[in-house]
């Protein structure tokens, strides 16, 4: 073994190079090809996923907020403003609202970056009971939402809104809802993506037109229908068309 | 008396530490954005979205600058011999047949490999994740998936490096060399065979 820098079997085969550069075209590719096989793969090690739960993001779920901190939740101040073009503007505290008449759902949260929460179990209210006192007027035609968390905002015409499973949410898996879902109350759109779905909800106004939301004025479609917006082309059963047009649902007389 | 012999220039340890500061500071803010138990407990989330923003872009600049400022030969030699897999190299890693190593040992060589290969995916899927937020032509179903999983496997690199390093009483001596840039003659020649035959 002499002399080895000059008299080497062989010269070393450059594999470093080969790995760097599988690694990072497979990587690269898997932006084509990764949610594809997650999805087939993923339930096959949601075994060992449950087992690591307490150190992953809970059930899937990724936290976004847009400002400096999440809002927080005072039970004795929150209050829900109905207004707009409404009749009589409606103020709800808190157990105003939990003594509506309860709504139960299961649900699937879809995020348009592409992660997914099965089955989630919501408790709140339908938006026609918490209508039910505020009486719009004709020329309301959408609902504007409006976030504790300033300058969010989001809208749906009012035939996205009575899609039947639209609600607005106080609980989460029999859980209060917790402060990074939105605490006290979102809404819930499951055939939207979650941009959609607002959190810390303080006010609904209802509106002659819908606008662009939050991330709607950073170029995100208006209308978020999961599998056929953003880019997206379905691969799932196409979400019922709304064809409710008028105020008419929202009163219960 | 213990002899030592340097292993690591202070280009070299620099460019380690560089490396390892804003791997460190990346997944602290990484994991204060992504476990919602976190997210609360450090309410300043736009703070470490820009921290984790700027030290991402930053990372390959840094180590660069170290390259230029420091001893880019030594840099490039070393580079190519974490490049380069002999016969040695190969037999090393099919498990159970030792073989006599350089300066790097196989696994060190895989791993220097991966790593850079991370910092790319990194970056890439990191930008994407920035840009998509931005304008959506950027946005793909799978950018989340990928930034996620680099930084799993990342993660997975990183307790086996530090178990080498700090824990594994065969290995950890190895710490000397990339903290004082010496180790001891002895340890070189049982571990590093090849490096002192070779006498660089």
């Amino acid at each position: 073994m002499t002399d080895e820098m000059n008299d080497a079997p062989e010269s070393p085969k450059r594999y470093g190079r080969g790995i760097f550069l599988v690694t990072v075209a497979g990587g690269v590719s898997s932006l084509a090809w990764g949610r594809s096989l997650w999805g087939r793969v993923s339930h096959s090690v949601s075994p060992i996923a449950s087992e690591l739960a307490p150190f992953l993001p809970k059930g899937g779920w990724r936290i976004y907020t847009v400002t400096g901190s999440l809002p927080t939740f005072d039970r004795v101040t929150w209050r829900l403003k109905i207004g707009g073009l409404v009749e009589t503007p409606v103020s709800l505290s808190y157990d105003e609202l939990r003594a509506l008449p309860r709504a139960n759902q299961i649900s699937t949260f879809h995020c348009v970056t592409g992660w997914t929460v099965q089955n989630v179990r919501w408790g709140g209210v339908r938006l026609s009971d918490v209508f039910a006192h505020a009486n719009p007027l004709s020329q309301a035609h959408a609902l504007q939402f409006v976030s504790a968390e300033v300058p969010y905002v989001d809208y749906l015409t009012l035939g996205q809104s009575q899609l039947r499973d639209v609600m607005l949410a106080y609980e989460m898996d029999g859980k209060p809802l917790p402060q990074e879902h939105g605490a006290p109350l979102r809404l819930i759109i499951p055939e939207m993506y979650g941009y959609k779905n607002v959190k810390w909800l303080k006010g609904i106004n209802l509106v002659g037109a819908a606008g662009d939301g939050y991330w709607e004025q950073l170029g995100y479609d208006r209308d978020a229908w999961v599998g056929r917006s953003n880019g997206y082309t379905s691969e799932q059963a196409p979400p019922p068309t709304p064809t409710a047009s008028s105020y008419k649902g929202f009163v219960t007389r | 008396m213990t002899r030592y012999r340097r292993r690591f220039s202070r280009t070299e340890r620099a460019f380690h530490w560089v490396n390892a500061l804003a791997f460190f500071i990346l997944l602290g803010t990484g994991l204060a954005l992504y476990l919602p138990s976190l997210s609360i407990l450090v309410a300043r989330r736009p703070l470490m979205k820009d921290i984790h923003f700027w030290t991402g872009v930053g990372w390959i600049p840094a180590l660069l600058l170290v390259a230029v400022l420091g001893d880019r030969g030594g840099l490039l030699r070393t580079a190519r011999d974490l490049d380069g897999f002999d016969a040695y190299d190969v037999r090393w890693l099919r498990l159970g047949r030792p073989a006599p190593q350089g300066r790097f040992n196989a696994g060190q060589k895989v791993n220097a490999s991966l790593n850079a290969a991370l910092i790319v995916l990194f970056l890439v899927s990191g930008l994407l994740l920035w840009l998509g937020e931005r304008d959506t032509r950027f946005r793909f179903a799978s950018t989340v998936l990928l930034h996620d999983g680099v930084m799993y496997v990342a993660l997975a690199l990183l307790v086996g490096h530090m178990y080498l390093a700090v824990i594994h009483p065969a290995t950890r001596h190895a710490l000397r060399g990339i903290t004082l840039g010496t180790v001891s003659e002895e340890w070189a020649q049982r571990h590093h065979p090849r490096w002192i035959d070779r006498g660089d």
